[in-house]
């Protein structure tokens, strides 16, 4: 009996049995890669694994969703600590101080690289990605994927309405006082609001403006710098923004991207945000917008310079076997051909990362077919300064919160503009020293 | 009368308890005192290197204006959820238990509310709330009332407060409920016959019998709003405006799991411990006396 049903069944079995001995010899070498991107940039992430295993045999690039960018940060963390951290995590800006801080924890992109003999040149990156993600000693730390950066979005339509010529977005703060009073006497009842505040009226402000945010080149240069943000300059905005709140020129729509949904669904009619930001308002908008630069003083010297980036970059993280940091290096050198990158950046909306990719996409006349997606790209790829290289502090997350909390004051009314700034300042300050303090080294 | 079960077995009683206190051990007594050694460290996030502080933490939120602001926070919100919570659930309750047709749909509507989760209400009163956008600010707005709990430090207190109420009062109601279920009868009707309007039956009756009740809940009230409503401020208001709505467990969970930063979360949590034990102690050695049993 049990014979029989042996004879019977191994015909079936041969395949699945060779299958099995065989697997061993063509193993696919697994690298995980933990992100955060949601929808339309989920897709992408995916298709960007799907097609590099398509490309070669060797290694299997497994991409997972772990949530928003700090659940992410925070799973990995927790997972690094009970041994089983993925090979790749994408980690977004504010984090970068902390990643870099956490020497045990991570291989340098440079290394990794060079371990697998594979060629990486940081010089081909566009100046302002690549200096935000190397170290001091200018060794890259980690790979640049999604970078974004501030720009102005407006409402056309309301602009036509306004009595306001479409086609000439205000380019100085004070044109954007005025067009926004214009909106408002044609009955506009939110004429501007930004998102992300600390980012947008803050950071990118400061290296816009070509005035230090934080002390050791924003802190690029070491754990020990101190924030600025106190500076006459920094002062006439926030109470030049204070008093459009106070006229109903520009309303607050609260933390985060939260306000971006009062723009495309017309409510506001100009509002200071990120790059990343246009997908949406491609998709969803039901009016003609425009992109154009971030609005500055014209008679601040050196303005506008160039401003500095948001998203994320992808880090190594430590205790995998050497065959599989080969693999991660094969990934990188895939994701780092002008043609991915060229193609990432016309379907995302995030910058081109590297000069070649930005020309090719230039000459493919992407940038005339859709107008206002060269805004980004421009304000970024120019000759940085030690003051806008970009900007990397300690206890990042906490600061930008510290920042909303006093900036809501100033809007709510409860203090001044100085008494804000002064507050971030000396709160920051605290969260910086603390930092150093516990990771000296 | 005391009533005593003797086990004649040295070792069965505490194989009785083992169950309950393998649980608390381990899902109470272990972390509270994994708390306790953090609050005296600091650590880069990866815990790749640690050291020891002493009591550095500690002095840090001593020195911090806003840490100690938050305590008169923390009191405004635990006091409103506590009293509001109970005493709306006490009134729902008085009414549900003399509904005479259809008390089964009121009573499931009314205990709904618990099986949503914290972080899940925060969204749907931010939502009603939502300036521009939600249909109660909308209301507002027609009515006169400029809300906008994005600034206005107080009105947004208001929403948290009403979303932790609400997702509360479901819990307070049941036992409320079932406290009004078990008192006889025939005091009521006796009072009844006697004359005593129901205003009257429910102070000199139903109240004093209902105080372990109230007591109870009063209790968890606390806890809930001092441990559990995190997730409510952090869909709601993430603390704002400025540090409005920010309680010390929100802090906590910011300080710990968005900023990494934990040696300052885990001796905040050690504070937060120290003064739910305290109020706790407290409540059973002043409120308690005054509870008929």
């Amino acid at each position: 009996m049990n014979n029989k049903t042996f004879t019977l069944l191994s015909p079936a079995l041969a395949p699945l049995l060779a299958l099995a001995l065989s697997a061993p010899a063509q193993a696919q070498v697994e690298i995980q890669w933990w992100h955060s991107m949601t929808a339309v940039n989920g897709e992408w992430v995916n298709d960007l694994a799907r097609d590099f295993n398509a490309s070669q045999k060797d290694y299997k690039i497994i991409p997972t969703y772990k949530g928003t960018y700090d659940e992410s940060m925070t799973g990995a963390i927790a997972a690094f600590r009970a041994g089983n951290a993925p090979h790749i995590l994408q980690v977004f800006e504010v984090g970068t101080a902390t990643m870099m801080a956490s020497k045990g924890a991570i291989i340098p992109v440079g290394q990794v690289m060079k371990d697998a003999g594979i060629k990486f040149d940081p010089a081909a990156y566009v100046p302002a990605v690549a200096g935000y993600y190397t170290a001091p000693n200018g060794q890259m730390l980690s790979f640049p994927f999604n970078s974004s950066t501030t720009i102005f979005y407006y409402n056309k339509d309301a602009f036509k309405a306004a009595g306001l010529d479409a086609d000439k977005p205000p380019t100085t703060w004070p044109e954007v006082v005025l067009a926004a009073a214009k909106l408002k006497a044609s009955g506009h009842k939110c004429p501007f609001t930004t998102a992300w505040q600390g980012w947008t009226q803050l950071e990118s402000f400061s290296a816009w403006h070509n005035v230090e945010f934080a002390t050791q080149r924003n802190g690029l240069a070491g754990l020990n710098a101190r924030m600025k943000v106190d500076s006459p300059l920094h002062q006439r905005h926030i109470e030049n923004l204070a008093n459009m709140s106070k006229q109903g020129l520009f309303v607050y729509k609260g933390r985060g991207n939260v306000p971006e949904a009062s723009f495309v669904s017309g409510e506001c009619a100009m509002i200071n945000t990120s790059s990343g930001f246009y997908g949406n308002v491609a998709k969803n908008a039901k009016f003609g917008y425009g992109l154009a630069a971030l609005p500055y003083y014209p008679d601040v010297p050196g303005a506008p310079q160039n401003t500095v980036i948001g998203g994320a970059s992808l880090w190594v993280l430590s205790g995998k076997k050497p065959a599989e940091y080969k693999g991660v290096a094969a990934f990188f050198n895939y994701l780092s051909s002008p043609e991915v990158q060229s193609a990432s950046h016309k379907r995302t909306g995030y910058l081109p990362i590297t000069t070649a990719a930005y020309q090719l996409t230039e000459k493919s006349g992407f940038y005339k077919e859709k107008p206002g997606t060269d805004v980004a790209v421009t304000q970024m790829i120019r000759k940085t300064t030690d003051k806008s290289r970009g900007i990397r502090l300690g206890n990042y997350v906490q600061i930008r919160a510290i920042e909303d909390e006093e900036l809501e004051q100033v809007w709510g009314g409860k203090k001044t503009a100085k008494e804000a700034l002064a507050s971030i300042v000396k709160r920051g300050n605290e969260l910086l020293e603390r930092f150093e303090k516990a990771n000296k080294s | 009368m005391e009533k005593r079960v003797v086990f004649r077995s040295g070792w069965l009683p505490w194989a009785l308890l083992a169950p309950q206190a393998i649980v608390i051990a381990v899902f109470f007594f272990w972390p509270a005192g994994q708390a306790l050694v953090q609050s005296l460290q600091q650590s880069d996030a990866f815990g790749t290197s640690v050291s020891w502080v002493g009591l550095e933490n500690f002095q840090n939120l001593w020195n911090d204006e806003t840490y100690l602001a938050s305590f008169k926070t923390t009191a405004i919100f635990s006091i409103l959820v506590a009293v509001c919570g109970i005493s709306l659930a006490l009134l729902l309750a008085v009414f549900a238990d003399r509904v005479v047709r259809g008390a089964t749909v009121y009573k499931t509507l009314l205990i709904w509310p618990y099986a949503v989760a914290p972080a899940v209400a925060g969204v749907l009163w931010l939502f009603m709330f939502s300036p521009s956008i939600g249909i109660v600010a909308y209301g507002l707005e027609a009515m006169g009332v400029d809300w906008n709990h994005l600034l206005n430090g107080g009105q947004a207190m208001t929403l948290v407060v009403a979303a932790a109420v609400w997702k509360q009062i479901s819990y307070n109601f049941l036992f409320f409920l079932a406290g009004l279920a078990s008192i006889p009868k025939s005091l009521i009707e006796a009072a009844a016959i006697d004359g005593a309007r129901p205003w009257r039956r429910f102070w000199t009756i139903q109240f004093p019998l209902l105080t372990p009740t109230t007591f109870f809940l009063l209790v968890i009230n606390m806890v809930y709003a001092f441990f559990d409503t995190f997730a409510i401020i952090d869909a709601s208001t993430q603390g704002g405006p400025g540090k409005d709505t920010s309680i010390l467990v929100y802090r906590v969970y910011y300080d710990g799991f968005k900023a990494l930063d934990l040696g300052g979360s885990a001796a905040q949590s050690v504070v937060l411990m120290v003064i739910v034990v305290a109020l706790t102690v407290l409540q059973f050695k002043f409120v308690e006396k005054k509870v008929n049993y």
